[in-house]
């Protein structure tokens, strides 16, 4: 939680992060900032999910869409706030020349969809109730 | 390029600030997208006073991470080795996308 306190500290002080270690290679950084933005997209996703989900499937009984819309909507804001958190932790380690951060982030964010893409087949399936 | 002097010498092989440029680009088609389903919801879900004021938004927020977006791009065209993007720049662009979720819920309640 600390930790996460001062990476949020880090987002906003800029200064900060070109304080620590050398700066590298400028490639790496450019490669951080692409993973940043695939990460971003794959938030943006979630979120059009979210949206669809509201749209494509009028049939389903109001709380199951809304309820599914929403666990996309909110799988897209901690998407895209880990986006963020891991850059600035990934900028921070080249910096320094620390090893790259570890992260359960991609297995859990699988497991949420694999979670919700089942429910909505189950749903589907069986919720049809105008 | 082509063996001019003129081209630069030691330029990037792996076309990194291109690559970047695109992913700017990339990103900012999905927001594009979001708005677009977003508006769609809307005016779907019978235009009410906050659908309208939420898809409104929605489409402040596309324009905010499309200058986002273009500012970075600015700035990796500008310079030869191009400057890590800033944790402002970031953050501003993981907001917007935070605050389109937000605007999303408001929509789909």
């Amino acid at each position: 939680m600390i930790d996460f306190v001062r990476s949020v500290r880090l987002w906003f002080v800029p200064a900060e992060v070109r304080q620590e270690g050398g700066t590298p290679d400028y490639r790496f950084s450019l490669a951080n900032e692409r993973t940043f933005l695939a990460w971003l997209r794959t938030a943006l996703a979630l979120i059009g999910g979210g949206f669809a989900v509201d749209q494509f499937l009028p049939d389903l009984r109001w709380g199951w869409r809304v309820g599914l819309a929403l666990a996309l909507l909110v799988a897209g804001v901690l998407c895209s706030l880990r986006a963020v958190n891991h850059w600035a932790r990934c900028e921070r380690a080249m910096r320094r020349g620390e090893d790259l951060p570890v992260s359960r982030f991609p297995a859990l964010l699988s497991l949420v969809v694999a979670v919700v893409a089942v429910v909505m087949v189950v749903v589907v399936l069986v919720g049809w109730e105008a | 390029m082509s063996g001019a002097d003129a081209a630069p010498p030691d330029r990037d092989p792996g076309l990194q600030p291109e690559r970047t440029r695109l992913a700017w680009r990339r990103t900012t088609l999905s927001a594009t997208v979001v708005a677009v389903l977003a508006a769609k919801t809307a005016v779907h879900g019978g235009a009410t006073a906050v659908s309208v004021l939420a898809a409104a938004l929605c489409c402040a927020l596309w324009l905010a991470f499309l200058r986002i977006a273009h500012g970075r791009i600015g700035t990796l065209a500008a310079a030869h080795r191009p400057r890590a993007l800033t944790p402002a720049h970031a953050a501003a662009a993981a907001l917007c996308t935070l605050a389109l979720a937000v605007c999303g819920a408001f929509l789909v309640f």
